[in-house]
């Protein structure tokens, strides 16, 4: 059995550049390649909605922080497909044209993520110590001003490394882009299988250990940013 | 959009009100299982990744970070496509004959969620104090014999919480299962929209519905941290 497993990896070989780029660059992106397009775009885009919906949670205003909490702890409680489907219905509503599958993609992962990110940031800003707002206000900076040239500038860093994790997970989320039928690493793999039928199997192992070497590439970079900041704070 | 004329009487009653609440069932039959499987593996796992066994403690980790660096939809598809070419054929068939689709979402979930839980488990025994294995092997317990009366017991005590959170990420990843055709609550959301086209009343119920679930499991989790253990929230 296992040799007849190995042996069956050709059908890895004959795929790879379709595995790894798609039609690319006679058509359209694909593979590991859209995979990493839909992680970056994504992973910017909450980066900024994150951090907006981080601070409007920590702000004093009830009537700001707890719209913003009820709205992030929705997200979070609904499963991120269903978050995709909204968006698969809505954008078109909304904007009132058609959005391209892979646009929609990207904003419900941002929507999705950011929610995420905002607990990072919220985290991030309250483990900064109170002594510092303080100090910054009392040199004269207003509240917000306080917040953004001294409290985010030293949360910031320490939030790397979730951030890095955050990016981690979004990896591995664009593998729902499958589902609206966008072309990424996971609907090409089915493609493939579909067309050859013989090697699920090997197709769907193999696409597991790309998705590891990517994913594991990135949690050990977090892991070593991790120790090199408590390495910082203990000097 | 604006000449959509809403109809909530499609999912209040009749038969696409039955299959979204067949729907749920399937849902809860798919976490509930799912909780209680990998919880045992998780268990499992945890006490091989803190064995003194150099062997052990390996495979523990190369099977903690393969699970947990890899898309949850990806390991789906491999035991839905891919796991036949693994298992003995008597197996195979009997699978196929008892609905196969339910069983590979729950054994990929299962094994998902029990990399995060050996985490938690991890974590909880970690912070039990060195000198109650230390103390239990001296009053004469083998190591296995102290995990499993002195430090397990106290460690699962405050792992609850996370175990919790672990059913409630576990309700909301089932949904990934409607992509091999089992039928939970979002595929019948999807099911209700395509014949229908009541596609917004259908995702609001099914959104509520993973909204109730949410709510009820983070009351109950605050509950337990402020009777059992505790821990005030904002103290």
């Amino acid at each position: 059995m296992k040799m007849a497993l190995l042996s069956n990896f050709q059908v890895i070989a004959d795929n790879i550049v379709y595995f790894m780029v798609g039609r690319w660059p006679a058509g359209p992106l694909g593979g590991v390649g859209l995979t990493l397009y839909l992680a970056v775009a994504s992973c910017i885009l909450s980066f900024f909605g994150g951090l907006i919906l981080g601070l409007l949670s920590v702000s004093k205003r009830k009537w700001i922080s707890w719209p913003t909490m009820l709205v992030i702890n929705t997200i979070r409680g609904v499963p991120l497909l269903m978050v995709i489907f909204w968006m698969y219905f809505l954008l078109p509503a909304l904007f009132g044209k058609t959005i391209t599958e892979t646009r929609t993609v990207i904003l419900g992962l941002t929507f999705f993520t950011s929610a995420y990110m905002s607990q990072i940031v919220r985290a991030g800003i309250e483990g900064i110590p109170k002594g510092q707002m303080e100090a910054a206000i009392s040199t004269g900076l207003k509240h917000w001003q306080a917040m953004v040239y001294i409290i985010l500038p030293q949360g910031l860093r320490n939030m790397i490394p979730s951030f890095v994790n955050q990016f981690v997970s979004l990896i591995k989320d664009t593998s729902l882009a499958f589902i609206v039928g966008v072309s990424e690493l996971t609907h090409v793999a089915t493609q493939i299988n579909n067309r050859t039928m013989a090697f699920p199997t090997e197709i769907f192992f193999f696409i597991a250990v790309v998705y590891f070497i990517i994913c594991y590439a990135f949690t050990s970079l977090s892991r070593t940013l991790e120790k090199r900041l408590e390495w910082r704070k203990a000097i | 959009m604006l000449s959509y004329t809403f109809d909530w009487s499609v999912i209040t009653s009749g038969q696409y009100h039955d299959w979204l609440v067949s729907g749920l069932k399937v849902t809860l039959q798919l976490s509930l299982a799912g909780i209680i499987l990998s919880f045992l593996l998780g268990l499992i796992v945890a006490v091989m990744r803190m064995s003194h066994l150099k062997l052990f403690r390996w495979s523990a980790c190369v099977f903690l970070e393969f699970t947990r660096n890899t898309p949850l939809l990806v390991q789906i598809f491999f035991w839905y496509f891919g796991s036949y070419k693994l298992l003995p054929t008597a197996v195979n068939e009997w699978l196929n004959n008892t609905g196969f689709e339910f069983a590979a979402g729950l054994i990929a979930l299962t094994i998902y969620t029990s990399a995060f839980i050996a985490e938690d488990i991890r974590s909880g025994v970690l912070s039990i104090p060195k000198e109650q294995m230390e103390a239990a092997q001296s009053s004469g317990f083998s190591y296995l014999r102290s995990m499993q009366y002195i430090i397990l017991p106290q460690a699962v005590r405050i792992t609850i919480p996370p175990l919790v959170n672990q059913f409630l990420n576990l309700a909301k990843n089932s949904s990934l299962a409607m992509t091999i055709g089992v039928m939970e609550l979002t595929y019948q959301a999807r099911q209700v929209e395509s014949y229908t086209f009541k596609g917004f009343e259908a995702f609001t119920a099914a959104t509520l519905v993973y909204l109730a679930i949410s709510v009820v499991i983070t009351f109950l989790v605050d509950q337990y941290n402020d009777r059992v253990l505790k821990i005030h929230k904002g103290a």
